[in-house]
């Protein structure tokens, strides 16, 4: 390991006193002259014709400055599959869909307005199942594609598959086999700040808008296009990221509601606000898919796995965002978790009439590695082999070539599997006490950005000022998760300056360079390489100058130095010679000749190298740019074949837990998670990234469910949608970190944000099934769940010996 | 119907018009610009609108505003001190990682004022039943819980 002066230490990050101070402005907190308030009429019915929309009320209503339908705008198309509408036109396919909307003078006359719009539909037969949805009878969602050919089917055109080696005959080498069916429900965000945007138009029809985004820079995209849509051929739109309130890839695409607003500031000619409140985010944002998984694996005697077969079924709800390429993360574990040779993975995804998806951490890998990790624990059973001794033999290795084509550098599974092992006790676990158990699951993610589009890249630019401010200008997104404070760190340690002499721009496409999204844990490693290059860059540049500039002025110091110190001996030491580019080094802010003695005044403040640059006849300004992008591929998802990632990160989780038979409860007793993430960067904040993960991981696996009865949800408030409290996080958790080293990462680095809720729910449901011998298949697993299966393996024998 | 109340706001006399369905947190936010605090469900169910009425935390978005006439309110914007410098627990929070996208962060500042304030010393049971009623997506409230027990380790040092 190299020896850093600022990675690795904690650093606060930037916004931390703000935001304690309340002073950090979300959307909600933004206010601009004489701007409107959005608000959208919602369809009724989960799948209808619209016969009519009557807003001639709403129009009435005083105060309130534009009604808009699909009647009365230009048709804006979006979605991942264009399969969606701003305002929808002639029908409706979810309970969410939006078919008006209003702007007024205040929030509560929009709410009235909408109330006032009267909508008479034609219903038509739906379909919520997506089973059912994949019958030949059942109702067609979408007729027509987006280029109006038409569909006789449900079924999404995109193909996940992948085979390798030959499952069947790797089903025949094995001695014991396991099958299983694993689902996961719908799950929301839960951003603590709600959605929301403001749209305003200047006067020559450019657009800005303050948007609640991860991809700005698609998001510019998305909304010139709409512009287009709308007669403003190649007029621009400025993309402006406000303090973000949580993300967790609810910001991945553009959402109808950002259309909206935009249709209605143009319309007005007034900036125009909408922001969803709790409810609505709850009922017309989109969530994680549901997902159900079928898998079987076999072992040989030896306990080597022989074979995986992996199919998923995803319901995507009425239409597609980004979350429809879930399965392009789904086809990473179910291929190269482990070794296995020979593999089918299988993904399809169906329309129905059920709220539409979108992603959310971990983007279909949790799904996988559920279905994954408790199917290996019941394999291990099965071979009577323990479960932790199973996963050391088929463990991934470092410099592996999985069969998907992902080239594994370092890789750190072997030691989190047994800092995992170590810390729950695994080989002394005797006598635990009644009802309680321990279980582990592992992961692997990628670590080194995800090439999901064209290109993964990352741009950054650095620009000196007068005082050696090092400004940055980057356009990944702050969404809590402390890329800021590692992006400070980062610049600091490549250019040689001092954290504190850095500065983090706001996120906005006028200002910032081009990058891809912030999604697929790559923010921290491309910013971090990003920065590495242009701080390379900017060091060059720095030494050039310093070649001209230094002499003099360290000729000056001297003299000062002199007068201070009449009797110094100056050494024997010829500056002008050693002033040479490649002879000098910048740490901490001050330039020096690398092989000088170390002389107090044989060094340069850099600020004074900038001023000298900036103050004299053509003279010139420091400035670097970087335009990363890793060394990975965009995989042939047909094919399943491609190295989505230039690294991946690994790690395994370990949880103790207690089960109450009366009442079914789960109780934690504690977790322990171990991960290879390469080089801590920041430690409180990469602690962060993995306890917050956690608890969203507890979440998924024990309490949340985004309820939905024939396409309409149910819970949508935080009573009815639980999240875990602190009461809920009562128990002590371990952290523990593998530093591999990467060569990929910045300083060594791996991508956290994801992996840290991937393997908690099969560790949990692993450690129920050791306390209790019942085996829950269906996230949440809740006492309900339990409770039943409790009963019945009360009546039916031991569960543990069923296959 | 509109009626001006009058109440003490982070330690300053002030009146403003509201109306009887208003909340507290519509006057907060809205008439009086004071966007510190947040509201995150407008259903008491999230806690990060958390404000103090005279030394109780209360959620705003429940609270009507007339309910403040004569009383004394504490927000987010009245927990720093002068100059810029944040308070104990506001520091304890930047200095524990205990801040991520940070929409919760004042609501709990707040909750744990109203905790300390009450009982300088509190358990590790204390502080959770304490927050138990502000919710955080980011953190899973561990680094949350030791800023509060530094905060009032902090605060028994400077007494």
């Amino acid at each position: 390991m190299r020896n850093f002066h600022h990675i690795g230490k904690a650093t606060p990050r930037p916004d931390g006193p703000d935001k304690a101070a309340g002073k950090a402005l979300y959307i909600h907190d933004l206010q601009r002259p004489g701007m409107l308030y959005g608000k959208i009429k919602f369809s009724d019915l989960p799948h209808a014709r619209l016969k009519h929309i009557d807003t001639s009320k709403a129009e009435r209503l005083p105060g309130v400055r534009a009604v808009i339908t699909a009647k009365n705008t230009p048709e804006i198309r979006f979605g991942f599959l264009w399969d969606n509408l701003a305002l929808k036109k002639d029908k409706v396919r979810q309970y969410r869909d939006e078919v008006a909307a209003v702007a007024a003078i205040d929030p509560e006359t929009a709410a009235e307005a909408i109330d006032l719009i009267h909508v008479e539909y034609e219903p038509l037969p739906s379909v919520f199942s997506p089973h059912e949805a994949l019958q030949e009878d059942a109702p067609l969602i979408h007729e027509t594609d987006a280029q109006g050919r038409p569909r006789n089917h449900n079924i999404l055109p995109l193909k996940y598959h992948h085979e390798s080696g030959d499952s069947d005959k790797g089903k025949r080498a094995a001695k014991h086999i396991v099958e299983g069916e694993f689902s996961t429900p719908l799950v929301q965000q839960c951003c603590m700040g709600t959605a929301g945007c403001i749209a305003e138009f200047d006067m020559n029809h450019n657009l800005t808008i303050w948007a609640k985004t991860q991809i700005p820079f698609l998001a510019q995209r998305d909304f010139n296009r709409a512009l287009t849509d709308m007669g403003l051929k190649d007029r621009n739109t400025r993309v402006i990221v406000p303090a973000l309130g949580g993300g967790f890839g609810s910001g991945l695409d553009t959402h109808a509601y950002e259309y909206i607003a935009i249709l209605l500031a143009f319309q007005t000619s007034q900036p125009v606000k909408i922001v969803y409140t709790r409810r609505e985010e709850f009922a017309h944002l989109s969530p994680r898919q549901s997902s159900r998984t079928r898998i079987i694996q076999g072992c040989d005697p030896n306990g080597k796995l022989t074979f995986r077969k992996v199919e998923v079924l995803q319901d995507n709800g009425a239409y597609t965002s980004w979350g429809a390429t879930y399965p392009s993360v789904m086809m990473m574990p179910a291929t190269s978790l482990y070794h296995v040779p020979n593999i089918t993975f299988d993904a399809k995804l169906v329309y129905t009439n059920n709220t539409y998806c979108q992603a959310m951490r971990g983007y279909g890998n949790p799904e996988l590695t559920w279905a994954l990790e408790s199917n290996m624990d019941e394999l291990a059973e099965e071979a009577g082999i323990d479960p932790f001794e199973f996963r050391m033999l088929n463990r991934n290795q470092p410099e592996e070539t999985t069969p998907m084509g992902l080239k594994v550098s370092t890789c750190g599974l072997k030691e989190c599997l047994e800092t995992v092992a170590l810390k729950l006790g695994w080989k002394s676990r005797i006598n635990q006490g009644k009802n309680r158990g321990i279980g582990m699951a592992s992961l692997i993610h990628v670590g080194g950005g995800g090439r999901i589009y064209r290109s993964d890249a990352s741009g950054l630019l650095l620009k000196l000022d007068d005082f050696a401010n090092v400004n940055v200008f980057h356009g990944g997104v702050e969404m809590g998760q402390g890329l800021h404070a590692v992006l400070i760190q980062s610049v600091a340690e490549a250019l040689g300056v001092c954290p504190d002499k850095v500065f983090i721009n706001p996120t906005d496409t006028g200002t910032c360079p081009w990058d891809v999204g912030t999604h697929a844990s790559r923010g921290a490693f491309m910013a971090g390489n990003a920065a590495i290059l242009a701080a390379n860059k900017l060091r060059s540049k720095i030494f050039e100058l310093a070649e001209e500039l230094f002499p003099a002025e360290v000729e000056k110091n001297l003299k000062k130095h002199l007068k201070k110190n009449p009797d110094y001996m100056p050494p024997d030491f010829d500056i002008a010679k050693a002033s040479r580019r490649d002879r000098f080094d910048l740490q901490e802010g001050y330039i020096f000749i690398k092989d000088a003695p170390s002389e107090p005044w044989l060094r340069m403040d850099l600020g004074r190298l900038i001023r000298a640059a900036h103050f004299r006849q053509q003279g010139q300004m420091l400035t670097a740019e970087a335009f990363y992008d890793p060394p990975n591929e965009l995989p042939d998802f047909e094919k399943g074949l491609g190295n989505i990632s230039s690294t991946y990160a690994f790690g395994a989780q370990g949880a103790e837990v207690e089960v109450d038979t009366e009442t079914g409860e789960v109780k934690i007793l504690r977790l322990v998670a171990a991960h290879d993430v390469g080089k801590v960067l920041n430690p409180p904040g990469l602690k962060g990234q993995i306890y917050g993960a956690l608890a969203q991981g507890i979440g998924y696996a024990l309490y949340e469910e985004l309820q939905s009865k024939e396409g309409k949800i149910q819970n949508p408030d935080f009573r009815d949608y639980k999240i875990p409290r602190t009461h809920e996080m009562d128990f002590p958790i371990d952290l523990e970190f593998i530093e591999t080293d990467d060569r990929f990462g910045p300083f060594g680095a791996k991508g956290v944000a994801e992996p840290g809720l991937v393997p908690t729910a099969p560790a949990i449901a692993n450690a129920i099934y050791d306390a209790v011998g019942v085996r829950i298949r269906n996230l949440p697993i809740t006492p309900e769940k339990v409770l039943s299966a409790l009963q019945k393996l009360k009546t039916d024998g031991n569960q543990r010996l069923l296959p | 119907m509109k009626k001006t109340i009058t109440f003490t706001l982070n330690g300053t006399q002030i009146n403003v018009a509201a109306d009887s369905d208003q909340t507290l947190l519509d006057i907060l936010r809205g008439a009086l610009c004071m966007t510190g605090t947040k509201e995150g469900c407008g259903e008491g169910e999230c806690g990060a609108c958390t404000v103090l009425v005279d030394d109780s935390a209360i959620n705003a978005c429940l609270y009507p505003a007339f309910e403040a006439a004569g009383k004394s309110v504490t927000t987010i914007e009245g927990i720093a001190g002068t100059r810029n410098r944040l308070s104990i627990i506001q520091q304890a929070f930047v200095d524990s990682g205990a801040i991520q996208c940070g929409f919760c962060t004042p609501g709990m500042i707040l909750s744990t004022k109203a905790l300390l304030d009450t009982q300088p010393d509190p358990s590790e049971a204390e502080i959770r039943k304490a927050l138990s009623g502000n919710l955080c997506r980011c953190t899973g409230y561990v680094q949350i819980i030791e800023a509060v027990k530094k905060a009032a380790a902090r605060w028994k040092e400077k007494s």
